[in-house]
């Protein structure tokens, strides 16, 4: 039932990108997003998809689950180009009473719903090849810049983990009460809104009590060993940069460059000469 | 009158590389009036097993059906032969959520769709199953009961739907040894005079040997054994080790006496039996 549901998305592998850096993969992440509002020309944006499609490969990810993940969130981008299909400007190619089709608004349409699968696709990358352990150790050290001027950057990291920990713990308790609530004959399925709302508290209660209980025994436990925040506190696994990281940063940064080129290529060319 | 499980196969999260078989050509038949012990090393297959008797899991492959209906189908007659079976899940205290004590315990019945007077019955023979006074327990928070008298306000929720069938996943874990023994004087008790077919399922030997009539061992997601109590720990032990799990105390005791001379005669499976064998042995009655 729910446990069917792979979340946090973790797709344990060993490939070149699974074992970049958790930092090099958030910083090419974000160099990559800003790289896809760069793009113009179709041949940038065939460009980055073709990039996008070629990390997936390398990582070794299935390509029905790459594109599962842009699954729920197709209505978003069906909404996107329809929108810009009917609200572009210029010479109407089609009209029936206030809608116009126009040439650009496919255009900016089709432009607009690959920008949103990019993002998709870039950042379920970074998911999928990474372990939500080791990610947010990686986000915790790029924000420890960021303690002088008093982000709690070790607690922020310390609430993600935890988050992130009990995610399938709470999906295996939610299943396992769910399964002992219909046992007794609950149905979570037919009636009206607020029928089903109400059939939800044989599971929620149950839910909150235990997970009070969890947070408790888990304090006490952290107490127990000592924790007092970050002050102090070593690593088991120190992260590091290594050759494959500067090759996959450089990589990046060549994808970056092209794509700006190719925006403003011609008007420094113009400025040059 | 009978649950008969055929070939069943499951896996957990298929198609991932989280994938794991739970149960792999499973075929049995548990009919009513029998108590059956599921013993097996954690990870064995056990609850899986348990929970598709429970109708609560769709076999991969197989079939499970009771009273010769697939429960796994989408009919009124199906749902109807999913609540033959009652489960008594593993820390059931953990499932509470009503404001009182009666209002928990008639949950079951109520979505059994009884009429109010019949829910009244099923309630109060319930609790009176599981030793809860009525007049003090009824009207009570669950939440401020101790953790016996809750496993027990959540038992006798089972209790009061009344099934023909009831499967209990470790009913004994986290219990002190006195209300151990009053669960299953209870559970006896509907037994004996119900006559409803049981499925316990336990890590504790002396609990299969001394309650049931029969005997299931998983392994690895297989039926192994399955036979009569008598026959599964005294006659296959060396397959009862390649199943990781051990025997009563009792047949131990037993066999170390035989080897040091002791003639005992007979199996003794419990502990009261093997007091009894001893004294008789050495001529003390």
């Amino acid at each position: 039932m729910l446990t069917d549901i792979t979340l946090g998305q973790y797709y344990p592998g060993n490939s070149f990108v699974h074992r970049l850096d958790p930092r090099t993969k958030i910083i090419a992440t974000f160099v990559f997003m800003v790289t896809i509002f760069m793009a113009e020309s179709a041949l940038s944006y065939g460009l980055l998809l073709a990039f996008v499609l070629l990390v997936g490969l390398v990582s070794k990810i299935s390509m029905g689950l790459l594109i599962k993940t842009i699954k729920p969130l197709w209505i978003i981008i069906i909404l996107t180009l329809g929108i810009h299909i009917f609200s572009g400007q210029g010479e109407p190619l089609w009209s029936w009473y206030v809608f116009h089709i126009t040439r650009e608004g496919i255009v900016l349409g089709i432009k607009m719903s690959l920008r949103l699968i990019l993002l998709l696709l870039i950042s379920s990358i970074l998911t999928l090849t990474t372990s939500p352990i080791v990610l947010t150790d990686g986000i915790e050290d790029l924000m420890k810049p960021f303690k002088r001027v008093g982000v709690p950057a070790h607690e922020l990291a310390m609430m993600m983990t935890i988050a992130l920990r009990f995610i399938p713990t709470l999906l295996e308790e939610t299943d396992r009460i769910m399964k002992a609530q219909i046992a007794r004959g609950a149905d979570f399925t037919s009636g009206n809104i607020i029928n089903r709302a109400k059939n939800m508290l044989p599971i929620l209660i149950p839910l909150f009590i235990s997970s009070f209980r969890r947070a408790d025994e888990l304090a006490l436990a952290m107490e127990a060993r000592c924790y007092r925040g970050g002050e102090g506190r070593t690593r088991m696994h120190q992260l590091s940069y290594g050759a494959a990281d500067y090759e996959a940063g450089f990589i990046m940064l060549a994808v970056l460059v092209i794509i700006g080129f190719m925006k403003w290529g011609s008007k420094l060319c113009s400025l040059i000469s | 009158m009978s649950i008969e499980i055929k070939n069943v196969s499951y896996t957990y999260t298929p198609k991932t590389p989280f994938a794991q078989q739970a149960l792999k050509n499973v075929s049995l038949t548990i009919a009513k009036g029998e108590f059956v012990a599921v013993i097996g090393q954690t990870g064995s297959g056990k609850s899986t097993l348990a929970e598709h008797i429970a109708g609560l899991l769709k076999p991969s492959k197989g079939q499970v059906c009771i009273d010769g209906v697939d429960v796994n189908e989408k009919s009124p007659k199906a749902k109807s032969a999913r609540q033959k079976v009652g489960m008594v899940f593993q820390y059931p205290e953990e499932q509470l959520f009503a404001e009182t004590v009666y209002e928990d315990i008639a949950f079951g019945p109520r979505n059994q769709g009884k009429t109010v007077e019949e829910v009244d019955g099923a309630v109060r023979r319930a609790m009176e199953v599981v030793a809860l006074d009525f007049a003090t327990f009824a009207n009570r928070s669950p939440f401020q009961l101790s953790g016996g008298q809750m496993r027990r306000v959540a038992m006798a929720g089972i209790f009061a739907m009344e099934s023909d069938y009831l499967i209990l996943d470790e009913p004994s874990a986290g219990l002190d040894p006195k209300s151990r023994d009053t669960v299953f004087e209870q559970l006896m008790e509907i037994f004996r005079s119900r006559q409803i077919g049981i499925i316990l399922i336990t890590h504790s030997m002396e609990e299969a040997a001394l309650y049931a009539q029969r005997i299931l061992v998983m392994s690895h997601g297989e039926l192994c054994l399955d036979g009569k109590t008598t026959d599964i720990f005294l006659k296959a032990r060396a397959d009862l080790t390649q199943a990781m799990v051990d025997v009563p105390e009792s047949v131990k005791l037993t066999s170390e006496l035989k080897e040091h001379g002791l003639a005992i005669e007979g199996v003794p499976l419990t502990k009261d039996e093997l007091v009894t064998a001893i004294k008789k042995a050495k001529g003390w009655n």
